[in-house]
């Protein structure tokens, strides 16, 4: 008897599910990162993120009316696994994935999207990209159902090695990065763009160790220190990057640091703990604390929503905030109608509200960049990172114009 | 060139110690219950946390008596209530044990502590350059850790070899129902074992924390190398495991040290075509950049010429 009452109560839910009406208006925004496993923390930072942004245009009357709806799909930071998810997510009727995490997830997706629009003509799936920054994806490989909204690695160096121009005590530079594309990638553009603005400038080793493998990282700072050098370049991230910085803490050793993730999951902790006031510099696309108040709200409702994880990646908001400015524009959310709108799109971005534009060429994002360091915060300063009390000090910006730089990208447009 | 190579044998001794201590728990486990406890990186984390927290409240050192206590507790009613009865039915059904504990504890640990670093620090007493050599300083928490892991080694062996304690517990592995004749509980202690193995995991937990990263994903990072360390060393072998430790220590940081490759030992590479195309690459891979693949490759020889490892007593 009840296990009748049981399965009837259950038989009457299921109804009772499919009688509301199917949310086929929804816009449906796929997200496919980590979600278990190593990088889960950085993944789910960025669900969280999405989450809160949807229920906020949700809160103010969706997006033309259109509610938002964001469905995460564990990718393991695997490109095979990626594929699968991004199948499913479009099985389930997502036509909008958005991707950040490991260029060689992104190159995957890139080439299976392009791939699956030009099976299907009827289909069209975008896929934007708020950090995979290899740049072949807007380069060689680049495509038109393809948006890059961060930097790509070309970039953020040209910047970078702008700003290593304008200071003289800068003699010897050792590389040290993670051995796989996106690594490769970056000393390479650092050796070529390092060599044209500042021959004099030897670089003093160029160092590639295995993609978190590593737990013990005394060992190269042991070379670091031997080779003489006064500043390092490393675009690690997560654990390779707070076990890199931790271990040139504890042996002392006294050179500057030019990074891209230092920001990321766990990099402010292992800096604090590691005692390297204004040691670490990052370059990237927003800071908190620049004053610019729109950011300063949404960092104080997010901070009092997420306590446990306040961090904000500003690359996140950017591409949503795009992305709705385009299916206002276009008054439909099917990409092929509002990618045109995409397309040239200027833009104030996240951060402090700085001009940025989306280049038809190659659908690279060119925007402000920050040059930061990290150490205590003036009083006025009210954004600390993870909880340490510091945060992030501006000394550097590069305005979006200054950013720019040459594309190989041959796109085909459709029809 | 002296200097890099002091250095690189100073960081190589601290490496390998500290595998030594987190190694250690493992062995014991295994030498004396025989059960290869794939849940040790699970308990070393377990170790970690619970280190953390206690420092947060009490202090270090409370942590560092009080975290591993903890840790023994649960350890030991894993065994009651878990381990025991799935022995019976041979060491397959352990290892998947074990192996699904890793899962249970790692998501334990995010429900409670979250995904995220936590910021556990080096306590203020031991946080001071014990000394410097060619302008390279030595935390003294690193040297504490060394003396911790010697400390832990010293007196496994004395406990196992000489008194009366190790004589039980080694012959109620080999002879259980004669030392259950004899009067002794055999249950209870392969409990009190079990509990003692994990206890060192977790002491190596709360010492290793604050040097490396104190995150849920700690255990799976590190993981296989304990493995490559115990099987090196023998399985069981408690002097293997040390002399394993600080060989793949000393191996690994060596190996990061110099920058040598076929190419640089034999000149450029003799291969044309479509030979040398794809084996260039490994032909100039330098010795630092497969250096975190050492361990594995020892491994792999030592399986292939002397399965019973180092100094193992048997091929089991």
């Amino acid at each position: 008897m009840k296990k009748l009452v049981a399965s009837t109560v259950l038989a009457l839910s299921v109804i009772g599910a499919s009688a509301v009406p199917a949310a086929a208006d929804n816009i449906k925004i796929g997200y496919v990162d980590p979600l278990s496993g190593g990088a889960a923390s950085i993944g789910q930072i960025g669900l969280n993120q999405l989450n809160f942004i949807a229920d906020t245009a949700n809160k103010n009357g969706g997006i033309n009316g259109e509610q938002v709806e964001v469905i995460g799909y564990d990718n393991q930071i695997n490109p095979q696994t990626s594929l699968v998810q991004v199948q499913k997510a479009i099985d389930e009727g997502v036509r909008i994935i958005i991707q950040g995490n490991g260029s060689s997830v992104g190159s995957a997706i890139e080439g299976f999207v392009a791939k699956y629009n030009r099976r299907n003509p009827d289909a069209h799936i975008v896929y934007l990209n708020y950090g995979a920054i290899d740049p072949v994806m807007t380069n060689d490989n680049c495509s038109y159902w393809h948006f890059g909204f961060d930097a790509n690695t070309n970039v953020k160096m040209a910047a970078l090695t702008n700003f290593i121009k304008q200071r003289a005590e800068i003699k010897k530079v050792y590389l040290i990065d993670q051995d796989y594309s996106f690594g490769h990638a970056v000393a390479d553009a650092a050796v070529s763009m390092l060599k044209e603005k500042r021959p004099d400038i030897e670089i003093v080793g160029n160092e590639f160790h295995p993609l978190v493998k590593i737990t013990d990282f005394s060992p190269y700072i042991a070379k670091i220190k031997a080779s003489g050098a006064d500043t390092v370049i490393t675009s690690n991230w997560g654990q390779d990057f707070s076990l890199l910085i931790k271990a040139a803490g504890q042996s002392g050793l006294d050179v500057n640091w030019y990074t891209y993730y230092a920001g990321a999951a766990g990099g402010p902790t292992a800096i604090k703990q590691a005692d390297m006031s204004g040691r670490v510099f990052q370059i990237n696309e927003g800071i908190s604390n620049l004053g610019y108040e729109p950011a300063e709200k949404t960092a104080r409702e997010y901070g009092a929503r997420y306590k446990d994880a306040p961090v904000l990646f500003p690359r996140i908001f950017n591409t949503t905030a795009m992305l709705f400015k385009a299916i206002e524009a276009a008054g439909s959310q099917d990409p092929a109608d509002f990618i045109p709108k995409l397309e040239g799109m200027k833009y104030a971005s996240f951060s402090a509200g700085g001009d940025s534009f989306m280049r038809k060429d190659d659908h690279q994002l060119f925007q402000p960049l920050y040059i930061s360091s990290f150490g205590p915060l003036a009083n006025d300063k009210a954004f600390d990172e993870e909880h340490t009390g510091w945060g992030w000090n501006k000394v550097g910006e590069i305005a979006a114009k200054d950013t720019v730089v040459p594309t190989t990208c041959e796109m085909k447009r459709p029809g | 060139m002296f200097e890099i190579l002091f250095i690189s044998t100073i960081n190589g001794i601290l490496y390998g110690m500290l595998l030594f201590l987190m190694a250690s728990g493992l062995t014991v486990i295994f030498s004396m219950m025989g059960v290869l406890n794939l849940a040790h990186a699970s308990f070393y984390m377990l170790g970690a946390f619970f280190g953390f927290e206690i420092t947060q409240h009490m202090g270090f050192w409370a942590g560092l008596v009080f975290a591993p206590l903890i840790v023994a507790g649960i350890g030991m009613v894993v065994e009651r209530y878990g381990l025991r009865h799935v022995h019976r039915h041979g060491h397959v059904a352990e290892l998947l044990f074990t192996f699904g504990l890793t899962f249970v504890i790692q998501e334990v640990v995010e429900m409670v502590w979250g995904k995220l670093p936590v910021d556990y620090r080096v306590p203020a007493s031991l946080d001071f350059s014990a000394f410097t050599v060619f302008a390279t300083t030595y935390p003294a928490f690193k040297m504490f850790a060394l003396l911790v892991s010697v400390v832990i080694f010293l007196a496994l062996l004395l406990v196992i070899r000489r008194t009366r304690i190790g004589l039980i517990v080694q012959a109620a592995l080999s002879h259980p129902d004669m030392v259950g004749m004899l009067g002794h509980n055999v249950d209870r202690i392969f409990m009190l074992v079990f509990g003692v193995g994990v206890a060192l995991a977790a002491v190596a937990g709360v010492i290793a924390g604050p040097v490396l990263v104190t995150q849920s994903n700690m255990a799976g990072l590190l993981g296989p190398i304990l493995f490559v360390v115990v099987v090196v060393g023998g399985l069981g072998s408690l002097g293997g495991a040390f002399v394993a430790s600080l060989l793949i220590g000393l191996v690994q940081t060596y190996a990061v040290a110099f920058n040598i490759s076929l190419a640089d030992v034999f000149g450029s590479s003799p291969l044309t075509g479509n030979v040398a195309f794809y084996l260039d690459d490994l032909w100039n891979v330098t010795v630092a950049q497969i250096a975190p693949i050492l361990p594995y490759l020892l491994l792999v020889l030592i399986l292939i010429f002397r399965p019973r490892g180092l100094m193992g007593t048997n091929n089991r």
